[in-house]
């Protein structure tokens, strides 16, 4: 396999009508590595994906793709309505849309989307309306359908947002399987803890790249501080790094009673709240 | 009542092989209208076509050049705007649309002939329709059937997920142009007996009909068009007998179908037409936000 990136951000800037959001931003993707883009709410990771993807206008620098690169795109499940009448299969058959004219798909189509399904473990559903998923199912449809288009670099949009922790172990089991197969993924994700601490790189977005690296060299202090706007903790706990919040004096805890078990300056895990701004739970 | 007796009327016909086209074009195109949650696009584009009709009545101009060029414009303006969100879509849409449905309105009333014109403009009439007008809506109809057919991939993918569409190499923003147009087009070549008023209703009611029976976006497609047309010949039949216009005839009897498959589908079927919702926000999600 040739070391060659398959992808290089350089000095991007890039943003949408008359609004910049992300600034001078160098990322380069290698063959098979696993990058998470981490970052608090509109600090552009999904802006920095449409970049790689060529869906903004950039407006300084240069994106450069390794020629016949071929690259997929799973967005937010929220992003449709899952109320649409398709069924799974019609779903990840979606990726064939480009090259046979025809309606219907061709028997090898749907034989190598049935053995995709059947991979991802929802052969089963293929015949169902997309409606009737859940949110891990949804997340694997989408995963399908990225898949069948055969990328090299898969590019993933928040892929455990508003799932529990146990869909959330089975994306990111999911994801490591496939990445040790070959596939080079790039993912966002609010979810410090549970997503980015377990990927080998880690990019901190803010507008700009904070930092880039493994996630020892990254989840520091100082770092999460300069991303989020909040200080923040790093400890480590069974050879795992674990990101805490420190309730600063006069914080939201100091009007609290004297009483209460969590005191000022003690060190809490972080909750993944409604506004998910904060980084996710240990 | 002879049911047979409006037959021997060639105007009668004429407007029956009308409507029931009509109808069926309308249930077709209007899957995609609706799921995009573009009715209001729909309903709007018929007064902005409106407008085109009145210009091209007072000029003596060809009534389908001229009308169908300024809802050709209107039709891209609308999509312009909506994919650019220059201001909100649904206040640009009501801005362009109404004026020009305004600008029809004092027209006809400045420069216009009898009453009756208008109210055959805004209700549908089954009177003026000739033979010309009948090889239209037939070719109209065929050509919407090859774009559905031809391009059934790519229009699929952008109304569901626009955004990976455009990710994935569909041109989004030419399937848009081309589906406005086609829309444009079908109100265009159907609006002489469905009425400006009340053509936006045979582009919501059989696809929200067929959604309430099926959950495959193709079966959708072909029942949408059936039940507009049995909408649009049942229809017919009813103007005639009951001395209405053709235009109110047809969405009554879509009102009574619609309200029959509410009824009798229960409650699966009236959540699953519950839901254009999310299309909409989810095109408009497409190369915007952080």
């Amino acid at each position: 396999m040739s070391d060659e990136p398959l992808l290089v951000l350089d000095g991007v800037t890039c943003g949408y009508a008359g609004e910049t959001v992300v600034v001078d931003a160098t990322i380069e993707v290698g063959p098979a590595t696993f990058t998470g883009v981490v970052g608090p709410s509109g600090s552009g990771k999904t802006t920095l994906l449409r970049a790689m993807l060529g869906t903004v206008p950039v407006r300084a620098g240069q994106v450069w793709r390794r020629p016949n690169l071929r690259m997929s795109y799973v967005p937010q499940t929220e992003t449709v309505s899952w109320n649409f009448p398709v069924t799974v299969a019609e779903t990840v058959l979606m990726a064939r849309t480009r090259g046979r004219r025809l309606p219907w798909p061709s028997a090898a189509e749907r034989t190598e989307a049935a053995e995709l399904l059947d991979r991802l473990g929802i052969a089963e559903l293929a015949a169902r309306s997309i409606r009737e998923l859940s949110g891990g199912q949804q997340q694997r449809v989408f995963l399908a359908r990225a898949l069948l288009a055969r990328p090299q670099l898969i590019l993933l949009d928040e892929p455990t947002a508003g799932v529990d922790v146990g869909t959330r172990h089975e994306v990111l089991h999911l994801l490591g399987g496939l990445h040790a197969e070959g596939l080079a993924i790039v993912l966002t994700t609010h979810d410090l803890n549970g997503m980015a601490a377990h990927l080998p790189r880690i990019v901190c977005l803010r507008g700009a790249v904070i930092a880039d690296g493994s996630p020892r060299d990254v989840l520091t202090p100082e770092v999460l501080e300069r991303t989020y706007g909040a200080p923040l903790e790093v400890l480590e706990h069974g050879g795992m790094l674990v990101v805490v919040d420190r309730y600063s004096r006069g914080g939201p805890l100091a009007a609290r009673p004297r009483s209460h078990p969590r005191r000022q300056g003690a060190r809490v895990p972080l909750r993944g709240g409604p506004g998910a701004e904060s980084p996710g739970t240990a | 009542m002879n049911l047979l007796e409006p037959f021997s009327f060639a105007f009668f016909r004429n407007g029956l092989v009308v409507a029931t086209l009509a109808g069926a074009l309308c249930g077709l195109v209007g899957v995609f209208v609706t799921l995009r949650g573009m009715s209001y696009i729909g309903h709007g584009l018929s007064h902005a076509i409106f407008g085109g009709a009145a210009a091209s009545a007072v000029l003596s101009f060809n009534f389908y050049l001229g009308a169908g060029l300024w809802g050709l414009a209107s039709a891209l303006a609308i999509g312009r705007i909506t994919r650019r969100r220059i201001i909100g879509a649904d206040a640009a849409i009501g801005v362009v649309t109404t004026a020009s449905f305004a600008l029809g309105l004092a027209l006809l009333n400045r420069f216009g002939q009898a009453r009756r014109s208008l109210d055959a403009a805004l209700f549908g009439s089954i009177l003026g329709v000739s033979g010309t007008d009948v090889a239209i809506v037939a070719g109209v109809t065929l050509l919407g059937v090859v774009v559905v057919v031809a391009g059934y991939r790519p229009l699929l993918f952008t109304t569901f997920d626009p955004e990976v569409a455009e990710a994935s190499g569909v041109r989004t923003a030419r399937v848009d142009a081309v589906l406005m147009a086609l829309l444009a087009v079908t109100i265009l070549a159907t609006m002489k007996v469905l009425g400006v008023v009340l053509i936006a209703a045979t582009l919501v009611i059989p696809p929200v009909v067929a959604r309430m029976l099926t959950n495959r976006f193709a079966r959708m497609l072909w029942v949408a068009a059936a039940v507009g047309a049995a909408c649009g010949f049942v229809g017919m039949h009813a103007s005639y007998h009951l001395d209405i216009s053709s235009g109110a005839a047809i969405v009554l009897v879509g009102a009574v179908v619609f309200g029959t498959v509410f009824g009798l589908t229960g409650r699966g079927g009236r959540s699953r037409a519950a839901g254009p919702a999310r299309t909409a926000p989810g095109r408009e999600l497409a190369g915007r936000g952080p």
